[in-house]
């Protein structure tokens, strides 16, 4: 029923990851989604109503949402980055499941990484209307 | 040694362990006889909160019948128009609010402990009185059906049609009813995220959780930030009904669709709130199942944190109708597709688990596998909603009927069945028989598809919802007849699953331990079940301890691990840190009381009196509430131990009390203000969606709260807040006068502030019956002098504390939990004023 019979390679390697770890690494990915997602439906809803009128053109709102995309892009790529840094500590793989520090760490990391890909794929999509749409109607 | 001291060693053990678990029983009994009721341990506890989202989950059925009675054939008058709104709307609001996220609390508040471990949450009294308050509001909401006043507006109680339409109490009924209900979701949440941060056995890590612990915790965050801003809505709503503030009246400024964005912030989020712990039971129960770890189990927590996110991307989705920009309409469609991809990995994590193990054959894994093949057909139709212009056509046909009906029993009552099959034996102690349970799963698969399935085609065909008859000869009759045979047929094996619970087991055997064979630690406990939970909370080193550790049970039971005693007679459990599980604290917590159930009683009341304009009587049974609760924490909470730390077993020895950060309270009040904060930012939501649908708001020349009375409020305030952030230092170095006067020189600016924050709408003679926008600026100020009034309570009660001498210098939880508060209520009064007196300088 278990297959878990070694011990972890490198539990006496290296030195052990910090202890102050938290969660909120996990949650950065997502975050920079929500982040671009209510800019991008904010700025669009506010030009439509206030500026742009219900027929008129979203004329400098898709550059506005692009530029919004390439930034936060950006950082989802570095919270990506760093989360393949402690996903790669040592010398273990997936799963994550040992009962040490260095896997605990390791399998944030590798989270982070798997959020950051999905925010960063569903950034895309929500960028994707402006490409194609040109006004407000 | 030789065989005499040896068996005399054994004697001794045995004696000692005895001696053990006599003590550790006493503080754990059940209380007997009427006194039952007082309980609030969670077995107890979740299993009343089980049954009774069950009984609700029967009634909304009994009126799915009804409904599918009537519309089995063309032009029926077996109910009447009216009766068949009543009908219909309690059915969703019953199904969704009383059954679908009340069981997930039910069904978390009675295993989450045992899979982690855990004697009980941290606050089992505070479970207790969400499920009072779940109980009463239940009964009150579903009640008024036989009174003829139940609500006939739909589940989302759209506006104008319930505010300038429907006579009655039926909307005020659902407003009220279900608020008060939410409060009780909102107290679980509150719960389950401490309980799954902090109450962990030591060394289960946060890479060992177990994947339901994940979910829980997304879906509790999640009701942090959902329930909040339908609790605004109603707060906007009722407003509107009671004293006639015109926030949906398009005549005075009022706007219906921001009670839509409003329900619907709340509404998508919640389908994956009562959708996400569902699937949580299947990532419990298939790896069992297949007999190996699962799969993927990194990918797992990225669906529940990924869907849980995007969850919130998704509410315009039911507004596509609704005269949105396309551009708007592009986003929450593209967000809309984007969820698809989380929920699809877990599916591909469970399909992977089942074919690289050892599949079992059960009932459980059987009604996995139904709910899985339903899902999957929900989740497509749901692709093709998502999808704007193809939604233009299905909207509000049957089709969509269909297409959430396959998400919901596919994604929620199926996995529930198979909880319960799966689960019995951990809350009974029996297993529950296999043929009924074979019976009950095709006879709910076939008819849930007979019924279902047809309705894509009727709704295709252009038959509209929440209509309570059709004309014949339009294509829609014999679609119907079929749905309707087929719900009878789904409705049988329901019944069969509820006689197979409901059988009694006195003569059949207990089952065995680990019944199932599973890996987790909910499966630790002995059949039947003691009181106290685990014998002794034992050290994880894996995601299936029971599986990775040999001797893991014998140990447990041997009390070889953390508290295995109870020598001062009290119920205690440890907390542990978030990351690591590190023990930081031996808990106490408490026992039996009925004052939750007075609490609940009285806030029922507040809300129920409300309901009928008896003013008086809801002001007079909030005040009661008011008290009990005081009562509740001045007794009840934050005692000092009669010794600072205790030995808790393998040569570890805890603090029996903590205050800050590290304490349970201060993480509960953290959350809730969370909560609170939601609901908060809906508030403000809805003053900034009024200026962006009018072309001058704050409307030009109306008197605004002027720019004097906000800013001295704003002063005032800041300086209770810092007189109460002083008071708490004074405390820290035990100078207990200069702690009262801080405090109540606190107390005071508090209450100038709520007078001068008052002063800018009143004196300038804002009428928030006359136009929107004074209504908004009033509801800000009410919202926040409300807060601060609570404010006001905590800095006298903290006083009180302190020369009463249930608080001193070390002993600070209330003082640091009420700091916390206050830097909430720092925020709140500043971010008020700057919007309700900045932003017309800006506007």
């Amino acid at each position: 029923m278990t297959r878990r019979a070694q011990a972890e390679p490198d539990a006496q390697g290296k030195p052990t990851p910090g202890r102050r770890e938290s969660l909120w690494p996990l949650a950065m990915g997502p975050l920079l989604w929500v982040a671009h997602f209510l800019l991008s439906y904010a700025t669009a809803a506010v030009w439509c109503a206030k500026v742009g009128g219900e027929n008129g053109s979203l004329g400098g709102v898709r550059l506005v949402i692009g530029i919004y995309t390439a930034l936060i892009l950006s950082g989802i790529a570095v919270v990506i980055w760093r989360g393949l840094r402690k996903h790669r500590f040592g010398t273990a793989t997936v799963p994550h499941d040992f009962d040490t520090p260095a896997d605990r760490h390791r399998f944030l990391g590798f989270a982070t990484v798997l959020l950051g890909g999905l925010s960063f794929v569903a950034t895309l999509y929500v960028a994707l209307p402006v490409v194609f749409i040109e006004s407000c109607r | 040694m030789n065989d005499r001291t040896y068996s005399h060693d054994e004697r001794d053990d045995r004696a000692r362990r005895e001696a053990q678990e006599r003590r550790l029983s006493a503080p754990w009994q059940t209380p007997r006889g009427w006194r039952y009721w007082s309980a609030v341990n969670n077995s107890e506890v979740g299993l009343w909160y089980t049954a009774t989202s069950f009984i609700f989950f029967l009634f909304a059925g009994v009126l799915a019948l009804l409904m599918r009675t009537q519309l089995a054939i063309p032009e029926n008058d077996f109910l009447s128009a009216t009766t068949y709104n009543q009908v219909f709307t309690l059915h969703g609001s019953v199904m969704m609010f009383l059954f679908g996220v009340p069981i997930f609390e039910a069904f978390s508040i009675m295993i989450l402990p045992q899979m982690l471990g855990a004697r009980d949450l941290p606050f089992p009294r505070l479970s207790a009185y969400g499920y009072w308050s779940f109980l009463i509001g239940g009964i009150f909401v579903c009640g008024s059906i036989f009174f003829g006043v139940a609500p006939e507006g739909g589940w989302f109680m759209y506006p104008p049609l319930t505010t300038a339409y429907q006579e009655g109490l039926g909307a005020d009924i659902w407003l009220l009813g279900l608020s008060f209900i939410e409060v009780a979701s909102l107290a679980a949440a509150v719960e389950l995220i401490v309980g799954v941060l902090k109450t962990r056995p030591p060394g289960m890590r946060i890479n060992l959780l177990p994947l339901y612990a994940w979910y829980i915790l997304v879906v509790a965050v999640m009701i942090l930030f959902a329930f909040p801003p339908l609790i605004a809505g109603d707060l906007l709503f009722e407003m509107e009904r009671a004293f006639d503030w015109p926030f949906f009246d398009p005549s005075r400024g009022g706007d219906p669709l921001l009670w839509q964005h409003l329900f619907w912030i709340f509404g998508h989020p919640e389908v994956y709130i009562i959708f996400l712990p569902a699937i949580a039971l299947v990532a419990m129960i298939v790896p069992t199942f297949a007999r190996r770890p699962i799969v993927g189990y990194s990918w797992v927590v990225l669906a529940a944190v990924g869907t849980g996110f995007i969850s919130f991307g998704l509410w315009a989705h039911h507004m596509y109708t609704t005269g949105l920009p396309n551009i708007s309409l592009a986003f929450f469609s593209a967000a809309s597709q984007a969820v698809a991809i989380p929920t699809g990995v877990q599916i591909f994590c469970f399909l992977a688990t089942v074919m690289a193990g050892r599949f079992v054959r059960s009932v459980p894994m059987l009604f996995v596998t139904g709910a899985l093949a339903i899902f999957v057909l929900g989740g497509l139709t749901g692709v093709m909603v998502a999808i704007a212009p193809f939604d233009f056509q299905a909207h509000d046909t049957y089709f969509v009927v269909a297409h959430l009906h396959y998400v919901l029993i596919g994604g929620v009552l199926f996995p529930v069945a198979a909880g319960l099959y799966y689960f019995y034996p951990m809350a009974t102690g029996k297993l529950l028989a296999e043929k009924p349970g074979y019976w009950a799963f095709w006879l709910m698969f076939i008819g849930f598809n007979v019924t279902f399935l047809p309705m894509h085609f009727t709704g295709l065909l252009g038959m509209p919802r929440r209509v309570f008859t059709y004309a014949a000869d339009i294509g829609f009759d014999g679609l119907n007849l079929v749905s309707t045979i087929g719900a009878f047929i789904l409705a049988a094996g329901v019944a069969v699953l509820v006689i197979e619970v409901l059988r009694p087991k006195g003569k059949q055997p207990y089952a065995k331990r680990n019944p199932w064979n599973a890996g987790t630690l909910e499966w630790l406990g002995e059949m039947p079940g003691k009181p106290w939970g685990v014998r002794s909370i034992p050290l994880v080193k894996g995601r299936y301890p029971l599986w990775d550790q040999p001797h893991l049970i014998r140990d447990v039971d041997a009390g070889r691990f953390y508290l295995p005693d109870a020598e001062e007679g009290k119920r205690e459990t440890l907390i542990t840190t978030t990351i690591d599980a590190d023990p930081i604290q031996c808990l106490r917590v408490p026992g039996p009381t009925f004052i939750t159930l007075w609490a609940a009683l009285f806030t029922g009341g507040a809300f129920i009196f409300a309901t009928y304009k008896w003013y008086l009587a809801a002001g007079t049974s909030a005040l009661l509430a008011l008290v009990t609760v005081l009562v509740w924490l001045w007794t009840g909470t934050a005692k000092i131990p009669e010794k600072r730390s205790k030995d808790v077993g393998l040569g570890v020895s805890l603090p029996l009390y903590a205050s800050g950060s590290t304490s349970v309270g201060w993480w509960a009040m953290f959350i809730t203000m969370i909560g609170d904060m939601s609901a908060y930012a809906s508030l403000l939501f809805g003053y900034f969606f009024f200026w962006t649908v009018h072309d001058d708001f704050p409307p030009d020349p109306a008197a605004g709260p002027g720019l004097f009375w906000p800013v001295v409020a704003a002063a005032l305030l800041l300086g209770a807040w810092v007189c109460t952030l002083l008071s708490r230092h004074w405390n820290r170095r035990d100078r207990p006068l200069a702690f009262t006067l801080g405090l109540g020189l606190g107390a005071v600016l508090n209450v100038a502030g709520i007078l001068a924050l008052l002063a800018g709408p009143h004196l300038n003679g804002l009428d928030p019956t006359r136009h929107v926008y004074p209504a908004t600026v009033w509801v800000l100020v009410l919202w926040t002098t409300i807060h601060l009034g609570v404010g006001l309570v905590m800095q006298c009660y903290c006083i009180a504390r302190r020369w009463a001498g249930r608080m001193t210098a070390e002993h600070d939880i209330d003082i640091r939990n009420v700091t916390l508060y206050w830097h909430f209520m720092a925020i709140t009064s500043g971010v008020t004023v700057l919007v309700i007196a900045g932003f017309p300088l800006l506007a």
